[in-house]
C-alpha cells in the first residue's frame, strides 16, 4: 500500500503490524508519538501487546529486558535525555544477550536543553553492545524496524538492536511510503522463539547473574564476536527482506561512489541532501559521491575502506561532537578504518547540524569545494573543524 | 540450537566459546555446588544434647548451612558454612560454640 | 503544475493556529494523488501564539532534500501580524506568489511586504471560518486557497479526496466536516488575485 506517513506514525504502523508481546512505554519528544500511536492501537484492541506506561525510560527499559528475558517480545521508542536516562540498562539488555526492539528517534542529548536533531544521543550510547541501523527517511524507519528482529533475535546474534532516524526532520515529516501488507510483515518477522526464557517451566532460568573476573571477559567476547557475526545477519535479513518489498539494504549506501574521486560520509536524513547535491556537481562533470551509512554498530569498516580506495579526498560529516578534541566519532571510526589502504585520501572531518541546525544542498557544495581544493594544493587544513556555525573566523 | 551447559561443567578454565551467552544459568539451585566451606577461619560446634530445636539459629544462618529434617535441627552442613558466628551469638542455648580454624573439632 | 517542476510552500503562521495541519494535509492529499511529498513543520519554542514555519515540497519525484526550505514557489501567511516581525516574502521566488490571510485587497499588502514585486494573493480566512465555522479556524480555508492560488492540484479533485480524509479524521465527530468543506469551497471561490 503506497500512503503518506511521518516517520514515527511509520514506526508505530511497524509495531502495529509486528504486534509485539510488550511495550515499555515513556513519552520524549520526538518519539512520543510512536507511543501515543501504539497506545491507540492497544486501546482501539487492534493489537494485543501489553503497554505498560511507567515512570521513567530507565524502568521503560527495566520493563523490557524482564519481558524480553521471561519469553516475551519487547519494544521501546525514545529520544535523547530519554535514551541517557536507560544508559546503564542498554547494557544489562545487551550483555544479557535479550533482542529488544529500541526505535531511537535522534534528538540533541542537553545541554544546553535543545528537541531538535542531531546524533549525540545514540552516539553516547555507541559502545553500550546494541545494534544500530540509521534511517534516511520515513521509509527506511519502517524498513529497519521491521528487519530488527529478525536481526538482533538469530541464535548466533542475540543482541538488541536500535533504529534510529532524525528528530522532527524524519519523525514529523510527511513523506509518501510503501507499506507492506500485514500479513507479509507477519511472516517476515515471524515468533520470537528463544531457546531459553524465564516462564520455561521445564527448565529453571537465571538471567544476569554476579560475573566475577574469572568469567567476565570471556562474556565480553562472547557479545563481541556476536556483534561481528551480526554483519553477516544484518545482510542475510536485507537479502530476505529485498525478496518482500523490492528494497535494497546494505550495511552502507555508496550513491555515485564508481568513479568518485571527492566523497562525503554521513548517516542520517542529511544523506539525501548529499545526494541532491552530488547529482548538482556531477552536471557539471565533477566527481562527486556520497556514502550513508546505514548501520553504525557493527561498524563496516572493511566495507568503508573498500568503498574509499580509490577516492582522493573525502570529507566526514558527523551529527554529534564527541568533545574528544580530534574529531566526531564517525571520523574516528572511518580514519581507523581506512589506516589499511595503500593510498589513503585525504581525510576532513566536519561536525555539522548540531542542535537541528539545518544542512543544505549549497552547503554541501561548499564541502566539494574545498575538497577540489584540497587535492590541488595537497594541503588538507585543519583536519577537525565545524560546520554551519556563526564565526568570526572563515569556516570550511 | 546449542548443547545445553550444565554449571558443574563450568569453572575458571573454561574458554569462552563453552560459557552460556550472558552468563545464564540453566538450573536451579546451583549455588549448592559451591564450596563456601573453605572460607572458613573459625568453626561452630553443634552440641546436640544442649539443643532445644527453637529453631532460631536456622533463619539467621546467612548460608543455609543448618538442615532441618522432622522439626530437628540437624549437624551444620560445613560445605556451605562460612563460619560466621551468627548462630553461636542467637542460639538461647550453650548449644553452638565456636572453636579457631576451618576444622570442626 | 508544469512538467517535473518541483513546488515549494512555506507557511507563516502562530503555534495554535493549525498550520502544522494545513501544512500537512496538503503533503498527503497530494501524496493520495500520487505525487511526491513533503510536508514539515520547523519547531521553534513550542508555545501558543509564537511564529511557526511549515513547508510543502510537492513534485513528480521523489525528494530526497532535508533541509528547510529557503526560495519558495509559495508563501501562505495564515496570520497577517506577523508581516510586521516576520519577512515572509524573504527568498521567494519572483514567479512565485505570496498568500495572505486578510480582509485587505492584495494591493494594499504590498506596502507592508518588504519590497516585494511579485504576485499577491488574499483571503479574508477569518471571516469565512467565523461565517460557517462560528470560530476563527484560520487553516482549511488557506488550505484552500494555497491549492487553488498554486494550481499544484486540481481544485475538484482535492475537494473529493480531503472529503475523504476529513471522513477518516472527524470519524468521532462527523458533524464538523460539512462545515469545514464548505469552507474550502467558499475560500476557493473568494481568493483575490492582486
Amino acid at each position: 500500500m503506497i500512503t503518506c506517513l511521518s516517520g514515527n506514525e511509520a514506526v508505530a504502523y511497524a509495531i502495529k503490524q509486528i504486534n509485539p508481546d510488550v511495550m515499555g512505554a515513556f513519552p520524549i519528544t520526538p518519539s512520543t508519538e510512536i507511543t501515543e500511536y501504539v497506545a491507540t492501537y492497544v486501546c482501539n484492541g487492534e493489537i494485543n501487546t501489553e503497554f505498560v506506561p511507567v515512570e521513567s525510560e530507565h524502568s521503560s527499559m527495566s520493563v523490557c529486558i524482564a519481558a524480553q528475558a521471561a519469553g516475551a517480545r519487547a519494544v521501546c521508542a525514545t529520544s535523547a535525555c530519554g535514551l541517557a536516562l536507560m544508559y546503564e540498562l542498554l547494557y544489562v539488555a545487551s550483555s544479557s544477550r535479550l533482542p529488544i526492539t529500541l526505535a531511537c528517534v535522534n534528538r540533541a542529548l542537553s545541554g544546553p536543553i535543545n528537541i531538535n536533531n542531531d546524533h549525540s544521543d545514540s552516539m553516547g550510547a555507541r559502545d553500550a553492545g546494541w545494534i544500530q541501523i540509521y534511517a534516511e527517511n520515513n521509509q527506511e524507519a519502517y524498513d529497519n524496524f521491521i528487519m530488527a528482529m529478525p536481526i538482533g533475535e538469530s541464535p548466533e546474534v542475540r543482541l538488541p538492536v536500535m533504529t534510529c532516524m532524525d528528530g522532527f526532520i524524519t519523525s514529523h515529516s510527511v513523506e509518501n511510503i510503501e507499506l507492506l501488507d500485514d500479513e507479509l510483515v507477519k511472516n517476515f518477522v515471524g515468533e520470537f522463539t528463544p531457546e531459553h526464557y524465564l516462564l520455561k517451566k521445564e527448565n529453571p532460568l537465571s538471567v544476569g547473574p554476579y560475573d566475577l573476573s574469572a568469567y567476565y571477559m570471556e562474556h565480553k567476547v562472547q557479545e563481541a564476536e556476536a556483534m561481528k557475526a551480526a554483519k553477516a545477519r544484518i545482510l542475510t535479513v536485507a537479502r530476505e527482506f529485498e525478496k518482500i518489498s523490492g528494497r535494497k539494504y546494505d550495511l552502507i549506501e555508496e550513491y555515485r561512489m564508481d568513479d568518485a574521486e571527492l566523497a562525503v560520509i554521513l548517516i542520517g536524513s542529511s544523506a539525501g541532501t548529499a545526494k541532491a547535491a552530488v547529482d548538482m556537481l556531477r552536471e557539471k562533470g565533477i566527481k562527486a559521491g556520497a556514502i550513508k551509512i546505514r548501520v553504525f554498530r557493527p561498524f563496516p569498516g572493511e566495507e568503508l575502506a573498500k568503498a574509499l580506495a580509490n577516492t582522493k579526498a573525502v570529507a566526514v560529516m558527523d551529527k554529534s561532537e564527541g568533545f574528544s578534541a580530534n574529531g566526531g566519532p564517525l571520523f574516528a571510526e572511518t580514519r581507523s578504518a581506512l589506516y589499511d589502504l595503500k593510498d589513503r585520501p585525504y581525510l576532513i572531518n566536519l561536525v555539522y547540524g548540531l542542535g537541528g541546525r539545518d544542512v543544505k544542498t549549497g552547503d554541501f557544495e561548499m564541502i566539494f569545494e574545498r575538497l577540489a581544493g584540497i587535492i590541488k594544493s595537497g594541503e588538507t587544513g585543519p583536519v577537525y573543524s565545524h560546520m554551519g556555525h556563526r564565526s568570526k573566523e572563515a569556516i570550511l | 540450537m546449542s548443547k545445553m551447559i550444565r554449571a558443574k561443567d563450568i569453572n575458571e578454565q573454561t574458554a569462552w566459546q563453552d560459557l552460556t551467552p550472558g552468563g545464564e544459568i540453566y538450573e536451579p539451585g546451583t549455588a549448592r555446588l559451591f564450596n563456601t566451606g573453605t572460607w572458613r577461619t573459625d568453626t561452630p560446634i553443634f552440641h546436640e544434647k544442649e539443643c532445644k530445636h527453637c529453631m532460631l539459629c536456622i533463619p539467621f544462618c546467612p548460608d543455609s548451612a543448618i538442615p532441618v529434617k522432622d522439626g530437628k535441627r540437624l549437624e551444620f552442613e560445613y560445605m556451605h558454612c562460612k563460619g560466621c558466628g551468627i548462630c553461636m551469638e542467637v542460639c538461647p542455648f550453650p548449644a553452638i560454640t565456636m572453636v579457631s580454624g576451618g576444622e570442626p573439632k | 503544475m508544469a512538467g517535473n517542476e518541483m513546488v515549494e510552500f512555506r507557511w507563516h503562521g502562530r503555534g495554535g493556529q493549525g498550520v502544522k495541519m494545513a501544512c500537512l494535509m496538503l503533503a498527503e492529499v497530494a501524496g493520495q494523488q500520487g505525487k511526491f511529498v513533503q510536508g514539515f513543520p520547523e519547531y521553534g519554542p513550542e508555545r501558543m501564539g509564537a511564529p511557526i514555519t511549515a513547508y510543502d515540497r510537492i513534485s513528480e519525484e521523489r525528494c530526497n532534500i532535508h533541509s528547510f526550505i529557503y526560495f519558495p514557489d509559495y508563501v501562505i501567511v495564515v496570520d497577517e501580524t506577523l508581516i510586521d516581525s516576520v519577512d515572509v516574502t524573504g527568498g521567494l521566488k519572483e514567479k512565485g506568489a505570496v498568500l495572505i490571510n486578510t480582509p485587505s485587497a492584495p494591493e494594499d499588502m504590498r506596502s507592508k511586504l518588504r519590497g516585494w514585486k511579485g504576485k499577491i494573493y488574499t483571503i479574508d480566512a477569518r471571516r469565512i471560518s467565523e461565517e460557517i465555522l462560528g470560530q476563527n479556524f484560520p487553516n482549511t480555508p488557506m488550505l484552500a486557497a494555497a491549492v487553488k492560488v498554486s494550481g499544484v492540484l486540481e481544485p475538484d479533485r482535492f475537494l473529493a479526496d480531503i472529503e475523504k480524509s476529513f471522513q477518516y479524521k472527524f470519524a468521532a465527530k462527523p458533524q464538523v466536516i460539512a462545515g469545514n468543506m464548505a469552507t474550502l469551497k467558499k475560500s476557493m471561490e473568494e481568493v483575490q488575485a492582486g
